[in-house]
């Protein structure tokens, strides 16, 4: 269906259905429970890992398909952010300029960037992206103040034009909507102790998401995904054939580059503000994090990475002392000052170290990712038995 | 007919899941936040959730620390917990140490990382998760605007932690936001005067500015204050965030004629930018047959621990010190030094004073109500919270009270007594009309209260 095959279609159908019944789904302790810190359906994380996935969707058109490292691919996210803000600025709070825009600014910066870079490959690749990402960062941060307002972050201000659009409504700036439905609007549901919110904003990232994730799909599938992969596999040889591979690699580039400028776009629309730290290294990094640890050149892993990442930083550094307390309120004092002893550095500000543990975990254990893992899985309950394995190997280089 | 019978069979089992289900998937109430509730996020129960947003990792980790300290203690202290601590000398007596309006206080705790994003991100998870009806903390004026921007957006109340920035209450103020640490405008204000006694009227200062936002206005700030004293100002250079050695930066003052180094850093940077420059012997120089003297607008006492000796001698201004000999501030490093065995530092003073300033507007409004905490807090006239009579202004959610000139001590006596207070420069001195060119452009706005 849609042009894609029977295995794709029920990826795809997988991934409407999760990420429809997202809200559910997250949320699977009652609200009053002690349990309730580790639920995160609520608006923001769920945007937040849809957000992500779309950014790491793209990067991984571009390290997943062609094996180039992209250090620097957080810029095109802050550029991307920076040109739908001033879209909300100049023009109105309706999301679609500021989406549109943000991808097609992306889009030319991450050509100017990538003709440039892509002149080397290899290490020396991701170290061009690394300074151009850099450069960008420190230029927003200082110079551009101007455009950027450097270190506060661009904002909106009750005297910004809005030329199509209305400065002010009731001396408030108004919500970012789309055609009128503001993003914050969110419908509430109560089930027994449980409660689910449904956030406007939450289900425009989910449309945009899902298509950005089949436009990936038929690039993996199509003759040019197959070129990319050619690339992957051995340049050289390409070369010598007499196929120019520079400009697949250039499109793939400036497709994934206007991935990452649609994730700002979509982070400015959820909420209006760009500050400069997007651009930074770590937030390139984190990109690349996201996407190894889901399975670089699958085509799901990097959503799971991506989410993976998001709901550490956003559940686990909430976690402090007291609610480890509250937890254990049941065991005997020592025991309980032990234990939140024991657990502590992991938690609240230690995020960063349980980060670390899980992604060293599963770089060693599970070389291709959560994928690899869920692959496994499958492998270990499926009814076929082995027979199926050995077709499924990686084709070794005819060397 | 009874849904379960023993033993259990497979069908009775489906029947009881099915009925289970059924009953779940019923739904019980069906709200959207716009007409279920008066405002966004209002306690229905007995507790009441506050919003503790702070950087726990990244260069102000220190003072992240110490700022939730200090909201710990307050909390406590509006529970009717521990010794009250400033509850007794607080002018306005509407806290009785049950909580706010008779909710017992429930907070969360959320990391900045010191990034516009992820403190944003935290205190909207404490707003839509936790239901937290008022966020506060940080500890860099960047992510306090941005904070702010989203609680205006969202519907609750910001009450700021530490950001000295003008834009705070400048043009990045919001009807929502309310600032009580002091500013760059009043660190100038305040320095100038000490300033021309101490070193005299004819100098030449070299300006340093950490190259972002609040390094811009404090730069101007003090260049302003001081040029209307008659000084020059040879020379102003910008100089990286992240740098951490400043000897490029300090070489070409060496060169200069100048006679004063203003060092516009803060945290990290200022302790390396004063190190070099004494590494320098910028100190043992005379410049125009006066001493050179170097000058650091902003100081804190865990910047000023850092530095070590080098802060000998040296002045700036700072928002409150421990030292401090009136009452409220004799409670609060009393109560705060009991619990953690050290004094506060002026971040954890902030923010402490502001949980209970909020906690105050909430009971005098008589409800939690944005709108009406924001009245409450505007042209709110109190003392006995360490800073003598101070005023929430209400055009720009800015206190005004006194500021503190200190000098770096000569004989420190412990590790914390590394600051001695110079002056207290009295209000009026520092008070400016609200459409100051420093703080031009922006608006407050009309409260938002999320319904």
């Amino acid at each position: 269906m849609f042009g894609l095959d029977k295995k794709d279609t029920s990826l795809f159908f997988l991934v409407v259905v999760l990420v429809a019944l997202a809200p559910f789904l997250l949320n699977p302790f009652p609200e009053n429970s002690e349990l309730a810190q580790f639920n995160a359906g609520y608006p923001d994380l769920m945007q937040r890992f849809l957000i992500f996935g779309i950014f790491a969707i793209g990067f991984n058109i571009l390290f997943g398909l062609t094996g180039y490292l992209s250090f620097g691919h957080a810029a095109f996210l802050g550029v991307g952010s920076y040109a739908g803000v001033w879209m909300m600025k100049l023009l109105t709070m309706n999301v679609i300029p500021a989406i549109f825009m943000s991808v097609v600014f992306a889009g030319l910066f991450s050509l100017l960037v990538g003709y440039i870079s892509l002149r080397r490959s290899g290490i020396y690749f991701s170290i061009l992206t690394l300074a151009f990402a850099q450069m960008s960062f420190s230029l927003a941060y200082s110079v551009l103040t101007p455009i950027t307002a450097g270190e506060t972050g661009l904002q909106l201000a009750l005297d910004d034009p809005r030329i199509i659009g209305v400065s002010a409504v009731d001396g408030s700036i108004p919500a970012a909507n789309l055609f009128g439905l503001p993003m914050r609007e969110s419908f509430e549901l109560a089930m027994g102790g449980w409660l689910f919110t449904f956030n406007a904003g939450y289900y425009l990232c989910a449309v945009v998401m899902l298509a950005a994730f089949y436009v990936a799909i038929r690039i993996f599938r199509s003759p040019f995904g197959m070129m990319l992969r050619a690339v992957k596999s051995n340049q050289q040889r390409m070369n010598f054939t007499g196929v120019n591979s520079k400009p697949y690699t250039l499109a793939a580039f400036v497709i994934s580059g206007m991935y990452a400028g649609l994730a700002g776009g979509l982070m400015v629309a959820m909420d209006p503000l760009a500050g400069a730290e997007r651009m930074q290294w770590t937030a390139s990094g984190e990109v690349v994090l996201m996407t190894i640890l889901g399975g670089a050149g699958t085509l799901i892993g990097p959503v799971l990475g991506a989410g993976f990442i998001k709901y550490f930083e956003n559940i686990f550094s909430k976690i402090n002392d007291n609610v480890l307390y509250e937890w254990f309120s049941a065991l005997p004092d020592g025991l309980a000052d032990v234990l939140v002893f024991v657990i502590h550095p992991f938690i609240g500000k230690g995020w960063h170290l349980t980060l670390g543990i899980m992604f060293m975990l599963i770089v060693i254990f599970l070389p291709g990712g959560i994928m690899e893992g869920i692959e496994r899985l499958g492998r270990l309950f499926s009814r076929k038995k082995k027979s199926e394995t050995p077709s499924r190997a990686a084709p070794a280089p005819a060397e | 007919m009874t849904l379960i019978r023993k033993p259990l069979s497979r069908r009775s089992v489906l029947r009881a899941g099915a009925a289970g289900g059924a009953l779940l998937a019923t739904p019980t109430l069906l709200t959207s936040r716009a007409w279920a509730q008066g405002y966004l996020n209002e306690p229905t129960g007995s507790t009441v959730t506050l919003g503790f947003n702070v950087p726990q990792t990244g260069p102000y980790a220190d003072e992240g620390a110490d700022e939730l300290r200090a909201y710990e203690l307050a909390v406590e202290h509006l529970n009717g917990e521990g010794d009250g601590g400033m509850l007794g000398t607080f002018s306005s007596k509407a806290l009785k140490g049950n909580g706010i309006l008779g909710k017992k206080v429930e907070y969360v705790t959320g990391d900045t990382q010191t990034k516009s994003d992820a403190a944003r991100a935290s205190a909207k998870s404490m707003i839509e998760k936790d239901g937290a009806i008022m966020i506060t903390g940080g500890s860099s004026s960047g992510v306090a605007v941005a904070v702010q921007a989203l609680c205006q957006e969202a519907g609750v109340i910001f009450m700021a932690g530490l950001t000295h920035s003008n834009d705070t209450t400048g043009k990045d103020k919001r009807a929502n936001g309310f600032r009580h640490f002091f500013n760059s405008y009043m660190s100038g204000a305040a320095l100038a005067p000490v300033l021309k006694n101490a070193y005299g009227a004819d100098r030449k200062a070299y300006h340093l500015t950490a190259d972002y936002n609040w390094g811009y206005t404090t730069e101007q700030a003090v260049r302003e204050s001081t040029e209307a004293l008659g000084w020059d100002t040879v020379e102003t250079v910008k100089t990286p965030l992240a740098a951490t050695d400043f000897s490029a930066y300090i070489t070409p003052v060496l060169q200069s004629d100048a006679d004063v180094l203003v060092l516009n850093h803060y945290g990290g940077n200022m302790v390396n930018s004063l190190t070099n420059a004494v590494q320098f012997g910028l100190r043992d120089k005379v410049v125009n047959g006066k001493n050179f003297e170097i000058i650091v607008p902003l100081y804190s006492r865990l910047m000023a621990k850092g530095a070590g000796a080098n802060v000998k001698g040296i002045f700036g201004s700072t928002n409150w010190h421990w030292s401090l000999q009136d009452e409220g501030s004799k409670a609060f490093v009393r109560s705060f030094g009991q619990k953690y065995g050290f004094p506060p530092s002026q971040a954890a003073h902030t923010c402490y004073v502001q949980a209970l300033l909020y906690a105050d507007a909430c009971e005098r409004a008589g409800t939690f109500n944005p709108c009406g905490v924001v009245e409450a807090l505007e042209g709110f006239e109190f003392d006995g919270l360490g800073n003598g009579p101070t005023l929430y202004r209400a055009e720009d959610h800015q206190c005004f009270k006194d500021v503190l000139v200190v000098k770096g001590k000569e004989n420190p006596s412990s590790e914390f007594d590394l600051l001695e207070i110079v002056e207290v420069t009295p209000v009026e001195q520092v008070t400016y009309a609200p459409d100051h060119p420093q703080f031009a452009g922006g608006a407050l706005g009309s409260c938002n209260s999320g319904a």
